[in-house]
């Protein structure tokens, strides 16, 4: 990662994507000239109103989806399809209710066929990490939804990916939930050095834990604006998510967000 | 005594629950039990009603009794029918012969179900050019192909023939919506780990089905049974329902009565079989 950093490769890299969808109506323009650098190590942020193609931007990195124009690089190598370099963290945990905690953590790594013990030995320490230690043997119903989503990270990090997708992960919990479980994510996510792409519409989620945040215009969708999020902390480290929502840079980088996603509440 | 008195100090803060229970808990405990208990009286009292009735109002010349025979004759003709004679195999040779078709049926209308289903789910345009003809298939009554399995497969296979037809169609229709009915974005999360359409289907689609596949086998085991009755009618000389068409066509209605109460205690086996499978899978749910 280091070496990468000094040659400056990106780790994600996408040049002049763009996307169509076809049906029998027409086409539809999803995603128009779309070219972004991500570094090793980064935490972005991708917003926009809803419909603008923030989750088919992640379907594209994460190879489930191939672009019409453009193309798709990750460690400069072209994305033709899933690889094991990105992991991809969807809206809902969509635990299956027929697997244990246990084997729903490693489904990841039995469809790629990794070694199986291995993968265990990583779920099972994931799972205790996030406090889930004595509900390996349990179902998915008898979780909650904020531990039923950190079963949903432990999966996605059990396939030790390098570059993290998260696509709205807190939508479906409660505020509170959301809250506690942003400082979480972020703080694995960082301390395991990954590379992490976020795509939400709550601006406030996007500013307290990202370093970047990109803001793509409505449909078709395209970069309109790429800012860097700093906090003037003591240690210049950057501040857990909670932390960040009180520091004084906040509100600005909030309502500076705000007027440019231009939402207007429709009648 | 003073057993039975630390353990329950040891269980009582494991369980959370307070240790003894509160009056009101007592009185819904008990309220809850009549319930339970009424409507099994009322089952009951149903079935002895009916049987009651049957028996009397023959007797009372109310209806015929050439007709209907009586509750009574039946375990005397049933002992009866035990023995073979020189023209008739054991009344449980051919209870044994429905049993068997019945299972073989619905067993392989349900892998010929479960593969064609797949195989649809696999090709989406396959599904799409056979789609009007399974819907008109499964519309069709399979009852008319009797006698034209009967020419087909024979007397023996065609009870299987019919059984098996009867139950198919529904079968495929049932256990596809039920693949169709799979969370699609169970099937992203699957993708994104790199999931072949393979891997999509045995730990997708399938583990994800068994509520449809057993929904499935409930429909289709009692489909079975019509079919291998029917079959039975037209071109056995063995099963319950050749003996139906014997007893009414030599006006022995003890016959026919025993071999339909025969009849309802297989179906009654075979719902209270897929009950305990049902519960037995669904435990892990």
């Amino acid at each position: 990662m280091q070496t990468s950093a000094v040659t400056g490769q990106a780790k994600v890299e996408l040049r002049g994507v763009g996307l169509r969808y076809f049906g029998r109506e027409g086409e539809t323009e999803a995603l128009k000239d779309i070219s972004l650098k991500i570094a090793p190590g980064e935490f972005v942020a991708i917003i926009g109103q809803s419909g603008c193609g923030k989750s088919t931007l992640l379907s594209l990195i994460s190879g489930i989806l191939a672009p019409t124009e453009g193309g798709v690089m990750v460690d400069g190598v072209a994305v033709t399809g899933p690889t094991r370099k990105v992991g991809y963290m969807l809206q809902q945990d969509y635990l299956f209710e027929w697997r244990t905690i246990l084997e729903n953590a490693v489904l990841g790594a039995e469809i790629q066929g990794a070694d199986m013990g291995g993968a265990r030995e990583r779920a099972v320490q994931l799972l205790t990490r996030y406090g889930l230690g004595q509900f390996l043997y349990h179902l998915p119903r008898q979780l909650s939804g904020g531990m039923r989503q950190r079963v949903a990270l432990a999966r996605t990090l059990c396939t030790e990916p390098d570059v993290v997708l998260l696509d709205e992960p807190f939508s479906a919990l409660d505020s509170q939930t959301r809250i506690a479980l942003a400082d979480e994510v972020t703080e694995i996510l960082r301390r395991e050095g990954k590379t992490a792409i976020l795509v939400t519409h709550d601006i406030g989620e996007a500013v307290s834990m990202a370093e970047r945040v990109i803001v793509l215009s409505r449909r078709p969708g395209r970069v309109k604006s790429d800012h860097a999020i700093r906090f003037a902390s003591a240690d210049g480290s950057r501040p857990a998510p909670f932390a960040a929502r009180n520091a004084p840079e906040f509100n600005g980088y909030f309502n500076g967000l705000w007027k440019e996603l231009e939402v207007h509440v429709q009648g | 005594m003073s057993k039975v008195e630390t353990s329950k100090v040891e269980t009582a803060p494991a369980a959370g629950a307070t240790p003894i229970p509160s009056p009101q808990y007592r009185d819904w405990l008990r309220q809850e039990r009549r319930t339970r208990l009424t409507i099994r009286a009322a089952q009951l009292a149903i079935l002895i009603v009916f049987v009651v009735l049957w028996e009397i109002l023959p007797r009372a010349h109310l209806i015929n009794p050439l007709f209907t025979s009586y509750p009574s004759a039946i375990w005397p003709t049933f002992v009866e029918m035990l023995k073979a004679t020189p023209q008739q195999p054991g009344i449980l040779t051919h209870t044994w012969a429905t049993v068997l078709a019945t299972v073989v049926g619905f067993t392989a209308a349900m892998a010929l179900g479960v593969a064609i289903a797949s195989a649809l789910w696999w090709w989406d345009a396959l599904y799409k050019v056979l789609d009007p003809y399974l819907v008109v298939a499964n519309a069709m009554p399979k009852t008319a192909f009797v006698p034209i399995f009967y020419i087909w497969l024979g007397a023996a296979l065609s009870v299987y023939g019919m059984s098996l037809a009867i139950s198919l169609f529904i079968t495929i229709l049932m256990i596809y919506s039920g693949f169709q009915g799979i969370d699609p974005n169970k099937i992203k999360l699957a993708q994104t780990f790199g999931a072949s359409k393979g891997q999509l289907l045995a730990k997708v689609v399938l583990p994800g089905s068994v509520p449809t596949l057993i929904a499935a086998l409930k429909v289709n085991a009692g489909l079975s049974l019509v079919g291998v009755v029917v079959g039975e009618f037209q071109s056995a000389n063995l099963g319950l329902g050749y003996l139906i068409v014997y007893g009414s066509q030599i006006l022995k209605m003890n016959i026919v009565m025993t071999a339909i109460t025969l009849l309802a205690i297989v179906s009654s086996l075979m719902y209270l079989a897929i009950a305990w499978l049902e519960a037995a899978v669904m435990r892990r749910r």
